[in-house]
C-alpha cells in the first residue's frame, strides 16, 4: 500500500482552444472550464473565468477557497472523495499534481469571513497564493437560495474546476515522483525502534455555516476523532467548506499540501517514527469539545505516541479545543507542540489567545493577525472592493484613496495555522 | 560619507556634572555636546551619530514636577531636531529612572523618534515605561557603566539606521510585551517539528508564545431580592439594530453600541440583526432574541421575578477582539450600569 505523488510543474497559464499541458504551460479552454465549473448545478447563475499572475497588479476579492488541480492516475477512487468522485478510500496508487497553479473561487460574498489575495505589492508577501498562477472563477448564484446552499454550490464548483484542470496532467510524465508508504502501525516496526513515536493531531474546524470541513464528503461536525493516512489527505479527502477569517482558514489547497504532514514524512525514520494522523474537529459546545478532545487524546495514546504536533484552524473558540487537547496529552506525558496564530490587537499589546493552559509550553506562533497593513490600489480587481468594509479584518473606513487599510486577517493564508508560511511573532 | 545623525542625551544633575544631592532641585538646562558618560557614548557611537547636546535636570525637580519637567525637557530636546534620544543609564536610581522613562516616553509619543534608556531590573522606571521605551538592562551601580554604554550604543546605532532588531534577549533590552510580526527563516511547520524533537530529547527550546496568565474573575454573591433588582442585557454576540447604525466591525471590534429597548417587548428580524462575523448568523438573524433574550427578560419582568429591565442594552462583537479592548469596553459599560443602579446583568456570548 503506497502512494506515488507525481509533480507536474506549471510555469505558465494561458487561454487556448483545448485544455492541455504543453511543456510547462497549462493551456485552458475557457468555455469548457466554465461549463465544467457550472456542472449541472442549477444554483449557479454565472461563472466568469480570469487568470492572475504573480507580480501582476491584481487584487482578487472576496476569495472563498483555493484548490490545487490533481488527478488520480492509478489506484482506487478519485480526487475529493465523497464530493466529486465516489467514496472509496483514496491514498494509494498514483496521483499527479499540477504544481505552481491553483483554482481560486470568488464571486458574491457569502459571509463576513472571506479574504483577498493581492498578486503584487506588500500584501503579496503574506499569501503563498500570490506566488501561484491562479485560475480565478467568479461564481454568482441565483437569488433566493440560502447561504448554506450558496456555500455548497461554490465549494463543489471549485472542486469540479480543479478536477477538470487536473485531468490535463493525466498523461504527462511528472518531473518528480515522491513515494509514500504508510507505516503499518500494528505490525513490526519498520525502523530502529528506539526512535520516539510521533503523531499529528489535525484539528478541523466545524462550527456551522462557513465554518465546516468535509472528510470524505461528510461534515466533520458529527465526527468522532479518527485515523487517516497522510496519503488520503493528499488525494483531497479533507476539503474546506469554511471561511473563518481568511488569514487562518485552511483552504483545500493547504489540506492537499499539508506542510506538517510533509515535514513529518520527510524526517520519518530519521528523527522519529511518524505513527499517523488523528483528525479531530472543533465544535461550539463544551460537551462536543470535551468528547472530541478526550477521544482524540485516547487515540494518540493507543498509537503509543511520545510526541504530538497539534494544528489549529481559526481563533477564539477553537483556542479552547486546542488547550483541552494539549492539556490532555501533556497530562499523559505525551509531549506536545501547538501551532497557533495570535490576535494580540493592532498594537500587539494584548493577550493573544482566548484560552490558555500552563501545559502549552511549546507553541509555534504564525503571526499576529491583527497587525495592520496598507494595501495600495491595484490596476485590476477581480471581484468587488467595497465588500472589504464588511469582511473580517476590514472595517468601515478601510477604503481610502491610497488603497485599503486592513488587518492581516483579511489576507488569505497570512497566518496559516498548519505552518504553511514563515510569518511569526515575538515579544519586543 | 554617511549622513551624521543627531542624538540628544538626557542626564540628571549628578551625571550632568552640576552637583550631587544638594543640586537635585536644578531645573532643566542644556549643555552643548556630550557631558560625563556622554563622552563614553560618543566614543562608542563613532562617526555615525553625534551627541549634539545634553539636557540636564535635577532628580528632585523632575520628581516634584513630572508633567512640567517632561514638557520643558521635551521642548529643549525638540530644538535640536534629533534622530534619537538617549537617557541615563539610571542604574537602580528610582527618581532618575522615572525621569528617564518619562522623557523617553514623551519623545516616542510626541516626537515620533526612538529613545533608549538604561536601568537595573528593579528600577521602578522599568515597569512604568518598558511598554513604550527601549530600556536596556544594566547593573545596579555605576560599576556597570561601560557594559551599559556598549549595549545602549549598539541599540542606538541599529535604531537610527533602521536595521532590524533581534529579540529583546539578543539586544539586551526589557521586552516591551509588544507582539510584533517578522518573517522567520523556516516555515511554521518546520519550526514545530524541530521544537518537538528538542522537547522529546529534553533539550532546551523556547516557545514562541509564552502562555498568558488570565484574570479569573471571582463571581460575586447571588443577587438578593431579585424581585426588586434592575436587570440589564449585555451581549458580545453582535446584536444591533437593523442596518448596524454604529457600524460595529464583524471582527476585531473597536467599539460597542448602547441601544434603547424601553419600547420593545421582543426583537424581530425586521428590527435587529447580528453584526458578528464569527458564527453562523442564520439563526440569530431569524430570531435575534436567541442571542439577546429580550423576550424572556420581559416575561421575567411581567412575572415580577425581576424588578425591572434596564431600558438599554449594550452590544459588541467578541470575534478576534483583543482582550485589552474588551477590558476597556467592560469598564465603560460597567460604569454606566453602576451609575444607573443596575444590580444584575445577563451577559450572553456566542
Amino acid at each position: 500500500m503506497f502512494l506515488e505523488l507525481g509533480h507536474i510543474p506549471i510555469e505558465e497559464i494561458a487561454w487556448g482552444r483545448k485544455t492541455l499541458i504543453e511543456g510547462k504551460v497549462l493551456q485552458i479552454s475557457r468555455e469548457e472550464l466554465i461549463e465544467e465549473t457550472k456542472g449541472d448545478d442549477y444554483r449557479i447563475a454565472s461563472v466568469r473565468a480570469d487568470l492572475a499572475w504573480p507580480d501582476e497588479s491584481v487584487r482578487i476579492i472576496p476569495v472563498k477557497d483555493v484548490v490545487e488541480p490533481r488527478v488520480k492516475v492509478e489506484g482506487k477512487g478519485g480526487e475529493f472523495p465523497g464530493l466529486i468522485s465516489g467514496v472509496e478510500t483514496v491514498g494509494t496508487g498514483r496521483t499527479h499534481a499540477l504544481r505552481g497553479c491553483s483554482v481560486v473561487t470568488a464571486g458574491q460574498i457569502v459571509g463576513f469571513q472571506e479574504g483577498l489575495i493581492d498578486m503584487s505589492g506588500p500584501g503579496a508577501r503574506y499569501s503563498s497564493f500570490s506566488r501561484l498562477l491562479n485560475v480565478v472563477l467568479s461564481i454568482d448564484v441565483i437569488v433566493g437560495i440560502s447561504p448554506h446552499q450558496h456555500e455548497e454550490a461554490l465549494r463543489l464548483a471549485g472542486l469540479r474546476a480543479a478536477v477538470y484542470l487536473g485531468e490535463a496532467g493525466r498523461g504527462i510524465r511528472p518531473d518528480r515522483i515522491d513515494r509514500f508508504e504508510p507505516r503499518r502501525l500494528f505490525q513490526r516496526p519498520g525502523c530502529a525502534s528506539d526512535l520516539p513515536g510521533v503523531v499529528y493531531l489535525y484539528m478541523l474546524l466545524s462550527q456551522g455555516l462557513l465554518h465546516d470541513t468535509y472528510l470524505y464528503g461528510r461534515d466533520v461536525k458529527t465526527l468522532l476523532p479518527t485515523l487517516i493516512q497522510p496519503t488520503e489527505v493528499m488525494d483531497g479527502a479533507v476539503v474546506s467548506g469554511n471561511c473563518v477569517s481568511a488569514c487562518d482558514k485552511n483552504t483545500t489547497y493547504h489540506h492537499q499540501n499539508n506542510p506538517i504532514i510533509s515535514e513529518l514524512l520527510r524526517r520519518d525514520g530519521i528523527d522519529f517514527r511518524f505513527l499517523g494522523v488523528v483528525v479531530s474537529n472543533s465544535n461550539v459546545t463544551l460537551r462536543d469539545k470535551t468528547r472530541s478532545a478526550d477521544y482524540a487524546v485516547k487515540l494518540v495514546e493507543l498509537l503509543g505516541a511520545e510526541g504530538v504536533i497539534l494544528s489549529k484552524e481559526g481563533f477564539g473558540n477553537p483556542d479552547a479545543d486546542a488547550m483541552m487537547i494539549c492539556s490532555g496529552l501533556e497530562e499523559k506525558g505525551i509531549r506536545t507542540v501547538m501551532i497557533t496564530d495570535e490576535f494580540a490587537g493592532v498594537d500587539g499589546a494584548s493577550q493573544s489567545l482566548a484560552d490558555a493552559t500552563p501545559h502549552a509550553d511549546a507553541v509555534v506562533s504564525v503571526g499576529n493577525a491583527n497587525e495592520r497593513i496598507l494595501l495600495p490600489n491595484m490596476d485590476k480587481v477581480i471581484g468587488d472592493i467595497p465588500v472589504i468594509e464588511k469582511m473580517a479584518g476590514g472595517k468601515s473606513g478601510s477604503l481610502s484613496r491610497e488603497g485599503i487599510r486592513v488587518e492581516l486577517q483579511a489576507i488569505v493564508g497570512a497566518t496559516n495555522e498548519l505552518g504553511f508560511g514563515t510569518l511569526s511573532a515575538r515579544g519586543e | 560619507m554617511a549622513e551624521r545623525r543627531k542624538a540628544v542625551h538626557y542626564l540628571n544633575q549628578f551625571f550632568g556634572q552640576i552637583g550631587g544631592e544638594h543640586k537635585a532641585g536644578t531645573e532643566p538646562l542644556v549643555k552643548s555636546g556630550p557631558v560625563g558618560p556622554g563622552v563614553l557614548f560618543q566614543e562608542l557611537l563613532g562617526a555615525e551619530v553625534e551627541i549634539a547636546a545634553t539636557v540636564v535636570c535635577g532628580d528632585n525637580y523632575f520628581g516634584e514636577h513630572i508633567d512640567e519637567a517632561t514638557e520643558r525637557v521635551l521642548s529643549l530636546i525638540k530644538g535640536f531636531n534629533p534622530a534619537i534620544v538617549v537617557a541615563g543609564p539610571a542604574f537602580n536610581a528610582g527618581r532618575y529612572g522615572i525621569a528617564c522613562g518619562s522623557v523617553c516616553a514623551a519623545v516616542v509619543d510626541r516626537l515620533g523618534i526612538p529613545a533608549v534608556a538604561g536601568m537595573h531590573p528593579e528600577n521602578p522606571g522599568v515597569d512604568a515605561y518598558r511598554k513604550t521605551v527601549y530600556i536596556v538592562e544594566t547593573k545596579g551601580t555605576t560599576a556597570g557603566m561601560r557594559e551599559a554604554a556598549l549595549k545602549m550604543s549598539r541599540l542606538v546605532l541599529k535604531l537610527v539606521k533602521r536595521e532590524p532588531l533581534g529579540s529583546p534577549e539578543a539586544e539586551g533590552y526589557f521586552s516591551r510585551g509588544i507582539r510584533r510580526n517578522f518573517f522567520a527563516g523556516e516555515t511554521g511547520a518546520v519550526r514545530a517539528v524541530s521544537m518537538l524533537l528538542k522537547k522529546l530529547k529534553g533539550e532546551s527550546f523556547s516557545t514562541e508564545y509564552p502562555m498568558p496568565v488570565f484574570d479569573r474573575v471571582r463571581p460575586p454573591p447571588p443577587v438578593e431580592k431579585t424581585g426588586e433588582a434592575v436587570l440589564a442585557l449585555v451581549t458580545s454576540g453582535g446584536i444591533v439594530p437593523k442596518g448596524n447604525p454604529d457600524r460595529l466591525e464583524s471582527s476585531s471590534a473597536t467599539k460597542y453600541g448602547k441601544y434603547d429597548i424601553s419600547e420593545r417587548s421582543r426583537l424581530t428580524p425586521e428590527t435587529h440583526e447580528t453584526a458578528h462575523g464569527g458564527y453562523d448568523p442564520t439563526y440569530a438573524n431569524a430570531d435575534p432574541n436567541r442571542v439577546l433574550p429580550l423576550d424572556v427578560a420581559r416575561d421575567l419582568e411581567r412575572e415580577g421575578r425581576i424588578g425591572r429591565l434596564y431600558p438599554y442594552y449594550f452590544a459588541t462583537v467578541g470575534n478576534g477582539t483583543s482582550v485589552a479592548r474588551a477590558v476597556q469596553f467592560a469598564r465603560e459599560i460597567a460604569g454606566d450600569l453602576i451609575r444607573d443602579g443596575v444590580r444584575a446583568v445577563l451577559l450572553t456570548s456566542t
